[in-house]
């Protein structure tokens, strides 16, 4: 079996990485976590942009077989976070989408963050030069968003299909809540978007009227929705979304813009 | 046996749990109050009398459990409390009544007031902060801000009025916008400052936990920064507009230089004071080992006094520092010892800077009943070292220790404050540090899962 996972250049198979499909966010962590966004060690994740010192050394560290060439995006952050990415679905799509930019999926569950990373690795190695932009870690998105994103960082935040936590009590497990919603609006730069998804009628309720009642997110208009490419990906690209179109089941999204604070001022006063 | 132990390690049973003992000064030093379990000992210094709480105007009782936090409001016209029992009460300082109770729905870990005097915030054991407004009478608390579901440890406004800081139990302290009009929430945050760590000594784990906050500012700079203390054995000092770390003074590499005795031992930083014109500042610090009972206030100046060293062979000590705001830079500048097993568990300060007080003490001994030890320092004259007064010289008097700590002898029983010490210390480990388990023992928890055992009765 570990043969078989350790496989690099074969796709991983899910059935090695089977996971509860639901994981406490309120518990403890004991995973290691960046001390500062700065902490973030790029060259761990995005190795091809960000090489080593050790891979610069050795000569014919290839990556893949790809010559190293200097690489545009070097200085570049992250700035697209999947978070609770799952098995990676939404990340895959878009790494060739947006080639350019670097991102990142947040996953709770240790073994899917396992898979997650094989099926990575060895999509760069099938398709040399490609997918070196995305990457997976294993965290609490909901307690160390912080620690990965300075301000203004993020350009782009995907919550698909979070988990419904639909008992009352359990409300404040959900990642969408009006608390945390501060925490992305700070991590957000202005203007930059949030997506959300899920196929539970309620839980789409509950986070279409959270982002509304924000002072800081706004709704993207319905023209924007139809011109950008990643809205079709949120329920086509996704394992979760795959299974709700080949149930037939109705998806409920809610799309919304990070605006200024001083725009919320002027709201006050005009009212 | 197995299952015992980690049965044993998960439950705290309300019995062991304990309150330090909390102090907090009139910003003009017009009156103290010690808070000792679900008692709140007043004393009036302007009037050399000792106040007697009698019930309150509002219709509730006194306090029933344990307060976990006190504080003046920046004028001293108000005065605030809250803990255990979850209510937050709101005293008029002029006649020492209950003006107005607001129950809160989880236990109370934080209070602070706004310096226009305007809003009262309060921080619960869930990680929400919720905010009164003082000058509408019956509206309720409205939910300002959260940390996500961890222990809010301390909460502070910014000097002026624009920020409120928040610190938890994870390592997070959020500096956030405070709003016009704050009972809509506070969503902007400004900031947050990373940077208290979790280590793991040679004498055992280190909480990353933030404990303390203290805003300082020295009139030769607009800007003010904030310094934080946590169970990393560090004081940390912070741009905290830009959420940048300045610099960091590890507390136990300090004390060690005091003590000598080569050991190393975690040290948590329990409290910080600092005077309004930050000339000052002052940090309480425990160690974390049992049978050794360091008690060390450490003041740092910020203009850089000529460091005397002394050499003390004694554990129980205040160590000053220096705090270079040009240089941007924290250091010890010297020690002064407090006396035999006085380990600061709150610190106190006034606007004038004259005094620092410092109170001991548990809510609950086994031995003892409630315990709490009052020590003054005098910090007034210029150019002469701090010295800690005697009981006679303390503002106020015997009469004030006799109000404050209820007897003026029982109290200096070593035994007493040595357990005091260890049972605070205890407390503050339970609730405050991550606990550990081993893999099979997590293997074991996840086996013993509620659902897995009707399962296996079925």
């Amino acid at each position: 079996m570990e043969d078989q996972k350790n496989n690099s250049g074969r796709l991983p198979r899910k059935r090695f990485y089977r996971a509860r499909a639901h994981s406490n966010p309120l518990s403890d962590s004991h995973f290691p976590v960046p001390l500062t966004p700065s902490h973030v060690d790029y060259s761990l994740h995005y190795p091809y942009f960000f090489p080593s010192e050790q891979d610069t050394a050795d000569d014919n560290g290839d990556v893949a077989g790809v010559s190293k060439a200097p690489i545009p995006i070097c200085n570049s952050k992250i700035r697209f976070v999947d978070v609770g990415c799952g098995f990676g679905g939404l990340l895959v799509s878009l790494a060739t989408l947006f080639p350019d930019t670097l991102m990142i999926g947040m996953e709770l569950r240790d073994k899917v963050t396992e898979y997650v990373k094989e099926r990575i690795l060895a999509l760069r190695v099938a398709n040399p030069g490609q997918y070196q932009n995305i990457s997976v870690d294993r965290t609490n998105s909901m307690k160390y968003i912080p620690n990965y994103f300075s301000k203004g960082q993020l350009s782009k935040m995907f919550f698909l299909f979070p988990d419904p936590h639909f008992k009352e009590k359990n409300h404040r497990r959900r990642v969408i809540s009006p608390h945390l919603l501060d925490e992305y609006a700070y991590t957000l730069a202005v203007g930059g978007i949030i997506y959300t998804i899920t196929d539970v009628e309620e839980l789409g309720d509950w986070m279409r009227s959270c982002l509304e009642g924000h002072p800081l997110f706004e709704a993207v208009v319905e023209e924007d929705l139809e011109k950008d490419p990643v809205v079709k990906l949120l329920t086509s690209a996704t394992e979760e979304g795959q299974k709700v179109a080949r149930n037939g089941g109705l998806t409920y999204r809610a799309v919304y813009k990070r605006i200024a604070p001083q725009a919320v001022d002027k709201i006050a006063k005009s009212n | 046996m197995e299952e015992g132990s980690i049965e044993d390690g998960e439950k705290i049973s309300r019995e062991t749990e304990v309150a330090p003992a909390l102090i907090a000064i009139h910003p003009l030093e017009k009156s103290v109050v010690v808070a000792v379990g679900s008692e709140l000992r007043i004393f009036d210094l302007q009037g050399d009398r000792s106040i007697t709480l009698l019930g309150d105007n509002s219709g509730g009782p006194l306090h029933t459990d344990a307060i976990r936090a006190v504080c003046f409001g920046a004028t001293g016209r108000v005065f605030a409390s809250a803990g255990d029992d979850k209510l937050v009460k709101i005293w008029n300082t002029e006649s020492w009544q209950c003006t107005r109770t607001v129950s809160s729905e989880k236990r109370v870990s934080a209070v602070a007031i706004s310096h226009n005097g305007a809003f009262l915030t309060f921080a619960d054991k869930f990680g929400v902060v919720w905010v009164v407004d003082l000058e509408k009478d019956d509206e309720k608390a409205a939910p300002l801000l959260a940390h996500y579901c961890s222990i809010i440890t301390s909460l502070d406004f910014s000097p002026d009025g624009q920020f409120i800081a928040s610190a938890d139990r994870d390592f997070k302290i959020r500096i956030t916008v405070f709003p016009k009009k704050p009972l809509d929430g506070a969503h902007e945050i400004q900031s947050f400052c990373l940077g208290h760590k979790e280590l793991l000594s040679a004498c055992g784990y280190i909480g990353s936990f933030v404990s303390c906050l203290a805003f300082v500012h020295t009139s030769e700079y607009p800007q003010w920064f904030l310094l934080s203390g946590s169970g990393d054995s560090t004081v940390r000092m912070w741009d905290f507009i830009s959420g940048t770390l300045l610099d960091t003074c590890e507390v136990g590499a300090q004390a060690e230089l005091v003590e000598s005795n080569g050991e190393e031992c975690p040290r948590v930083v329990t409290d910080i004071c600092a005077s309004s014109d930050g000339s000052l500042v002052a940090v309480a610090i425990q160690r974390q080992v049992l049978q050794h009972f360091g008690a060390f206030l450490i003041i740092f100046g910020c203009v850089v006094l000529t460091c005397l060293l002394f050499r003390y062979c004694s554990l129980h000590g205040v160590m000053l520092m220096c705090c270079n705001f040009s240089a941007r830079t924290l250091s010890v500048s010297k020690v002064v010892t407090v006396g035999e097993s006085f380990v600061p568990t709150r610190l106190g300060m006034s606007c004038s800077a004259e005094h620092l007080w410092m109170v001991t003490g548990a809510s609950n001994l086994p031995s003892s009943g409630p315990l709490a030890h009052v020590r003054v320092v005098s910090l007034c004259q210029k150019g002469l070292d701090p010295t800690v007064l005697e009981d006679g010289a303390v503002p106020g008097g015997k009469k004030l220790l006799e109000k404050l700590q209820g007897s003026l002898t029982a109290v200096k029983q070593v035994d007493a404050l040595v357990a005091a010490a260890e049972a605070v210390k205890m407390a503050m480990r339970n609730l405050l540090i991550k606990r550990e388990y081993s893999m099979e023992k997590r293997e074991l928890r996840k086996k013993s899962r509620n659902d897995r055992k009707l399962k296996q009765i079925l």
